[in-house]
């Protein structure tokens, strides 16, 4: 599959504070691709450049041969745009949002109707559709902000955080409709701070931290990355001391490595039972007192603690 | 221009959906003009609210019909409305204007009478020669306005009845004389007789305001000045309420929407100043048709209503995107906004005529639509056309545009609409 997008160098500055420091990366036509990091590595910032709201620092990003910053108009033809916050007129209903955005992309007349009709199909919302958004809750009005970004079906759609604030319903029906765009034919760069809607759903995954990419692959290729590990997390009381019992964890055999983080610490190895002993032992050597542990078989959150020594949610 | 028109009709749409703000923009003015009319009189007839217009009259004829006007406007019936002062110099009465003491100066010239009354015993001769026509002058205080519009309506209303009067008597001698009614030696004792009757009744020919039915003298409808400068006052609201909204759409995150749709900068800015104009058309067309229909106020010529109405919007529309550059948060244009009406209200004349006001205020007055819009609405009121309105019609357009470049600029700086 050709590439729709291509990133190179793509770098944001707000006076000394970089948010963006030169990344590169590419999606193929018909990919999902996840952008995973915790909240501030860039997300957005990369998103808001590549849909042409702001103008990069430096770099470029090609979108079906259109630079964004030097054909800004034409790469907006081509792309449809999700945004973190909910960005809809509230005293409007929501097939009036639909068809103001609508006219916004240049449809009109009847094909602009049937296309607002289809779009409400889509999201689950074609008998609610005379009420005005405000009368929604949070997940619909997330669903209508996703189906702005889809009336005139673009080629690459960015998703930024979908999913943020709402139930575990809606939640589950934004991500099975991304699975179903994607199944059209929809290329889709979604960014998350959550590893299961990333693992869930993406061909592919970057891992953004501190505006760097730190990584990027496919899941497995990731995995790979931190090998055949588990990662074993305990929590612990609010006043012990995490650092210390970190430090004290790293002598035991097979502890690959041992990180504290906000009452907690997090141990990578390659079998997590064989070590469990030994890690509640050392613990009660120092008296501090472990309220549950939490074993996790390889995956991007093992990646993200094993490139960063942070857990994602920090 | 479609999206324009698309960006400006949503935001229209949107503005008849937020009752708060409908409230303002149309109720809130709509009571405060009928306090006003309450206060004034307007609707019990007792006053006019507008008093003690200064004026200067210079009666240089000495004629039966040059004493006739002047003792128009030192009649009892005008003594409210009227502060008249006699002089014998037009120089020095013109002087007085142009020092702004007066609001105008009524020139009768020599031989005014004459002019329309011949010499006894040359009415009817055939050697008689026709009289040279002679003008009587207004000569008004183009800062006042208001003033200077209802001393110039009292002498077209006495100069037209004169004429009328003329013109009907004239036709009637002549009437009479052919068919033999009457003898051609009492013609003219007949003819200074029917004079005699138009010179008497122009005493009470004018009054500023009467409801008596088949009164066909100059009115001068108070709510023709209060309901357009509540209107102009509230107008200052919704033009900030316009331009908040930019500030309201950029926090609510569909500014950056629109940005990043096929929708280019100019488009999207164009599109939120066009909404500011319709809104504020919206709202003073709806006024004054409400007061037409409600009020009976009589607001004068249509197509001088609508281009007054068009550049007061503008010039407001001005007021409103630079306050909105200026502010950072939608709060600080509506806190803003609301001073400002309510100082423009103040400044402008909605409340008070300007008239009436120490000459710096009078000075100050000229930055605000309010003022200029109130000029062209009294002037209409007054009888005047599109063609009267050339003054405050080009202020307010240069205003606006003035304000627009200047609020652009801002705009450009702060980055509001920029990447």
């Amino acid at each position: 599959m050709p590439n729709i997008l291509e990133v190179h160098n793509l770098a944001k500055n707000y006076g000394d504070f970089t948010a963006v420091k030169g990344i590169s990366f590419d999606i193929k036509e018909g990919e999902i691709f996840s952008l995973l990091g915790p909240n501030g590595a860039g997300k957005t910032t990369t998103i808001s450049m590549l849909s042409t709201l702001y103008t990069p620092t430096s770099g470029d990003a090609i979108i079906a041969g259109h630079s964004i910053t030097k054909d800004p108009m034409a790469v907006k033809q081509v792309i449809g745009v999700v945004p973190q916050e909910i960005a809809l007129y509230e005293d409007l209903t929501a097939r009036e949002n639909l068809i103001f955005w609508g006219q916004m992309y240049g449809l009109s007349g009847r094909s602009l109707h049937s296309r607002v009709d289809v779009v409400l199909e889509q999201i689950g919302l074609a008998d609610k559709a005379k009420k005005r958004v405000k009368t929604y809750s949070g997940g619909m009005k997330r669903r209508v902000n996703i189906g702005v970004g889809l009336l005139h079906k673009p080629r690459l759609l960015f998703m930024d955080e979908p999913t943020v604030g709402i139930d575990p319903q809606s939640r589950r029906a934004i991500l099975d409709t991304v699975k179903d765009l994607n199944k059209q034919g929809m290329t889709v760069l979604y960014t998350t701070h959550y590893m299961e809607e990333a693992q869930e759903l993406s061909d592919r995954v970057g891992i953004i931290d501190h505006g760097e990419l730190i990584a990027l692959g496919t899941q497995d290729e990731l995995t790979r990355q931190v090998g055949q590990t588990d990662t074993l997390i305990l929590h612990i009381g609010e006043n012990e001391d995490a650092n210390a019992l970190a430090a004290s964890l790293k002598g035991i055999k097979d502890v690959l490595e041992a990180n504290a983080t906000n009452h907690e610490v997090s141990i990578i190895t390659p079998q997590a039972e064989n070590i469990l002993a030994a890690v509640v032992s050392k613990a009660n050597e120092r008296g501090i007192k472990i309220h549950s542990i939490d074993i996790r078989e390889p995956n991007l959150e093992a990646v993200f603690l094993h490139l960063t020594g942070r857990a994602l949610r920090d | 221009m479609r999206k324009l028109l698309l960006i400006g009709l949503k935001d229209l749409t949107l503005m008849f959906r937020d009752r708060a703000a409908l409230t303002f923009m149309l109720l809130a003015p709509f009571l405060l003009t009928i306090g006003m009319g309450f206060v004034t009189g307007r609707f019990s007839g007792n006053s006019s609210g507008i008093s003690d217009i200064p004026v200067v009259i210079v009666n240089l004829d000495q004629g039966e019909l040059g004493n006739a006007l002047e003792d128009v406007f030192f009649s009892e019936d005008l003594a409210d409305l009227l502060e008249p002062t006699a002089s014998d110099s037009p120089e020095a009465a013109r002087q007085l204007i142009d020092s702004d003491q007066a609001s105008a100066a009524v020139i009768i010239p020599e031989g005014f009478t004459r002019s329309i009354i011949p010499a006894q015993g040359t009415m009817f001769s055939p050697n008689a020669v026709a009289p040279q026509a002679v003008q009587i002058e207004v000569y008004a205080n183009p800062s006042r306005p208001t003033g200077a519009g209802i001393v110039k309506a009292i002498v077209d209303e006495f100069v037209s009845r004169v004429e009328e009067g003329r013109v009907s008597g004239m036709t009637s001698i002549l009437g009479l004389l052919q068919s033999g009614l009457l003898n051609p030696q009492n013609a003219e004792s007949e003819a200074r007789a029917l004079f005699k009757n138009v010179e008497e009744t122009e005493s009470t020919a004018i009054t500023l305001k009467t409801d008596k039915e088949g009164a066909a003298a100059t009115e001068f409808d108070l709510l023709a000045y209060f309901a357009p400068g509540m209107a102009l006052m509230f107008l200052m609201f919704t033009v900030s309420y316009g331009g908040r909204s930019i500030l309201a759409e950029r926090a609510q995150g569909t500014l950056p929407r629109l940005m990043i749709s096929p929708t280019h900068t100019a488009q999207v800015l164009g599109g939120k100043v066009l909404g500011i104009f319709f809104m504020g058309v919206a709202q003073v067309g709806i006024l004054i048709l409400a007061s037409t229909v409600f009020f009976q106020v009589k607001w004068g010529d249509p197509l001088g209503i609508i281009v007054l109405i068009l550049a007061a919007v503008f010039g407001a529309a001005g007021w409103g995107m630079l306050i909105t550059a200026l502010a950072r948060t939608p709060a600080q244009v509506a806190s803003t906004g609301s001073a400002v009406m309510l100082i423009f209200g103040i400044l402008g004349g909605s409340f008070i005529n300007l008239e009436v006001m120490p000459s710096f205020i009078r000075l100050i007055s000229n930055i605000t639509p309010n003022k200029w819009g109130l000029d062209g609405f009294t002037t209409l009121a007054l009888g005047g056309t599109l063609k009267n309105l050339t003054e405050p019609v080009t202020a307010l357009l240069i205003m606006g545009a003035v304000l627009f470049g200047v609020a652009v600029l801002i705009f450009n700086r702060s980055g509001i609409m920029q990447k």
